[in-house]
């Protein structure tokens, strides 16, 4: 995780690399300090900040309303659930399968709503969310056992060699996740595919008529969402050697899109810091537990009040953006 | 007032068929009962500066949704090239060759002016997920090539000072020169603007037109909206005049100049009903 990372940070300026690489050392050095007790809720934060990034193609990056992401969460880790109960195939072949069929359900569940605006998508993706869920609880084909879920998945091994199954390493193995895509993600930002998807968000007639292929890119933003999420979905589900429906709620959904609005939209640091929030806000708030909705109620306004771009907005010309090269010969 | 075909005279009369860059034939396009344009047949010659000019409401804006596919048409064909475009998706016409800017200016107003130019250069690349992720050396030249694109039609707009600027913080004649540059960066062949000038002062359409003038030089036509008579008869070298959707007049701007039809249209008919040639609006769609 730590050589990718810093890797990476090559083509980020001086400050912030050190910024970078300091929080690089924490995360690798923080799970030797603490309890197994902190490590979890450190691995829980690396699922919703994978969670998060997989969002973010789609609501930050493309301003897209998904508030049926949990859908794609559950058939990647249902995927992983049933195929690997039913026929014993290991945890991490099945990690990009699981990537796939998430990918592949976005496609066909996606295509014929693409077009929708706005709010009506939003609506839709709601809907969404909430027939996995309900499919899910009604047992198809005596697969996913219903409200029960599935029971005895295993952990991620590499044949006997390595097998995932304490606390560090599965911290170690979604923070490595979580690392690597950030680096794919932070490449299509600053690539052609990411400029598309944020033309889509700022005007998407205006895009189309520069050439974008508006509906594509808006497929492709669901497409490989819904892929990382999937790979949540197949950690997640070996972690906890068990799925429910009840972890795929519409409530789920509503906690990543917050994800979202409090980091700020098509931010990858923030996606980092929203899923703090999100993950670590409960844990530190615990002794007011009958307070947490309140207190989530009144931040979310909070922020819409005083930071309504979230609270590490992306910014945008600096980073990534090559040098003048020569004395910048300026208009004529 | 200055004429600009005076001078190309020769050159018009050998005008013919080939010369035509975009043809539309019987366009027709109605919202509900309205009927915004209606059998609309006009040219645009390669090479040119043609205007289209109308009253408000005349159907001008509509004539160039059609044309670039933000409106599929109730009846009739676009040509472009000789071949036919009408129903083909904006970002397909815009790899054919037409870019477009908006009446009312359409930027991605959070992304900096270079990045809103990069977008332009979407069309002429083709990386795609894999080779961006991992920045193959291929992607890595086209991106370099982009942004080589795009800085130049920066400079050429004079707008490099902003290049890390968000679109939305440079001042209002700034968008409409950007807009311009954006649509540039697609690499067209024709140039559509919907009237580029309103809201520019007077030094700032000056400067418009000389810009014009000066890209035309290379290898593109450009077909303009435009309610300033003034720029109308400066710049263009053929004049399409619109009212109520049909086209009531085109020739060379003198020849629209006095042409009583088209002063009626934009005067009103009391003070010319006494004259010869007299005109009652169009005939009902
Ligand atoms: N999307 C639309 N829906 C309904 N009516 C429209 C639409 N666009 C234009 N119109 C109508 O079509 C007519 C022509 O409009 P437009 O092409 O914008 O005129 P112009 O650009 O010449 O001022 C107007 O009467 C306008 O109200
Ligand atoms: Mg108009």
């Amino acid at each position: 995780m730590e050589d990718k990372k810093t890797e990476e940070s090559g083509r980020i300026p001086g400050s912030r690399k050190n910024a970078v690489f300091g929080i690089v050392i924490l995360f690798a050095v923080f799970p030797f300090i603490a309890g197994d007790y902190y490590v979890d809720i450190g691995f829980f934060f690396g699922i919703y900040a994978l969670l998060g990034l997989s969002l973010n193609i789609v609501l930050g990056e493309v301003g897209l309303f998904d508030l049926g992401h949990a859908g794609f969460y559950a058939i990647g880790a249902y995927t992983t659930a049933i195929l690997n109960t039913q026929f014993g195939i290991p945890i991490l072949v099945l990690l990009p399968v699981s990537a796939l069929a998430a990918s592949l359900f976005a496609y066909v569940v996606c295509s014929p709503i693409i077009h929708l605006k706005g709010d009506y998508l939003c609506i839709v993706t709601i809907g969404m969310g909430e027939i996995v869920r309900l499919a899910l609880i009604n047992n198809p084909f005596d697969l996913t056992g219903g409200p029960n879920g599935v029971f005895g998945i295993d952990f991620p091994s590499l044949g006997g060699l390595l097998v995932i199954d304490s606390s560090i390493e599965f911290y170690f193995l979604i923070w490595i996740v979580v690392a690597l895509s950030i680096i794919g993600l932070l490449q299509l930002q600053q690539s052609r595919i990411g400029r598309a998807w944020n033309c889509i968000r700022e005007d998407e007639v205006a895009a189309e008529a520069n050439g974008i292929d508006v509906r594509s890119f808006k497929l492709l933003a669901f497409v490989l969402g819904a892929g990382l999420a999937g790979v949540a979905g197949n950690i997640y589900a070996s972690k906890l050697m068990c799925v429910s429906p009840e972890s795929f709620t519409f409530w789920e959904s509503c906690l990543l899109f917050s994800i979202i609005l409090i980091g700020g939209m098509g931010s990858i640091p923030g996606v980092l810091i929203g899923a703090a929030a999100i993950s670590l806000f409960p844990e530190i708030f615990r002794p007011f537990a009958m307070f947490r909705m309140l207190v989530f109620g009144a931040v979310m306004i909070l922020m819409m009040m005083f930071r309504p771009a979230g609270i590490l907005p992306r910014k945008r010309g600096g980073m990534g953006f090559r040098p003048d090269h020569g004395n910048p010969v300026d208009d004529k | 007032m200055e004429f600009r075909t005076e001078k190309k005279r020769s050159e018009r009369m050998k005008r013919n068929d080939n010369g035509i860059l975009l043809r539309t034939d019987q366009l027709t396009k109605s919202f509900g009962g309205l009927t915004a344009v209606c059998r609309l047949n006009l040219r645009v010659h390669r090479g040119e500066i043609s205007c289209l000019i109308g009253p408000n409401g005349a159907g001008k804006t509509t004539v160039f949704n059609v044309v670039t596919g933000i409106y599929r048409p109730d009846g009739g064909d676009v040509l472009f090239n000789g071949e036919s475009i009408s129903g083909k998706k904006p970002h397909q016409i815009v790899s054919k060759g037409i870019a477009r800017t908006f009446q009312n200016i359409r930027l991605f107003s959070n992304m900096t002016c270079l990045e809103n130019i990069m977008a332009g250069q979407h069309c002429r690349a083709s990386a795609g997920v894999w080779s961006s992720v991992f920045g193959t050396s291929r992607q890595k030249e086209e991106e370099k090539r982009i942004r080589d694109v795009a800085e130049s039609r920066l400079r050429l707009v004079g707008l490099w000072k902003f290049k890390d600027e968000p679109a939305k913080n440079i001042a209002y004649g700034s968008q409409r020169m950007l807009e311009i540059a954006r649509a540039l960066a697609t690499q067209p062949k024709l140039l559509v603007l919907d009237e580029p000038s309103s809201g520019l002062n007077d030094r700032e359409t000056e400067d418009l037109i000389d810009f014009l003038k000066s890209v035309l030089k290379e290898d593109l036509t450009i077909f303009i909206i435009e309610h300033d008579m003034k720029v109308v008869m400066e710049i263009s070298d053929w004049v399409t005049v619109m009212d109520e959707g049909r086209k009531i007049a085109e020739g060379t701007p003198e020849e629209i100049y006095n042409n009583p039809v088209v002063i009626e249209a934009y005067l009103g008919k009391e003070e010319f009903s006494e004259e010869e040639g007299s005109y009652d609006g169009p005939a009902p769609c």
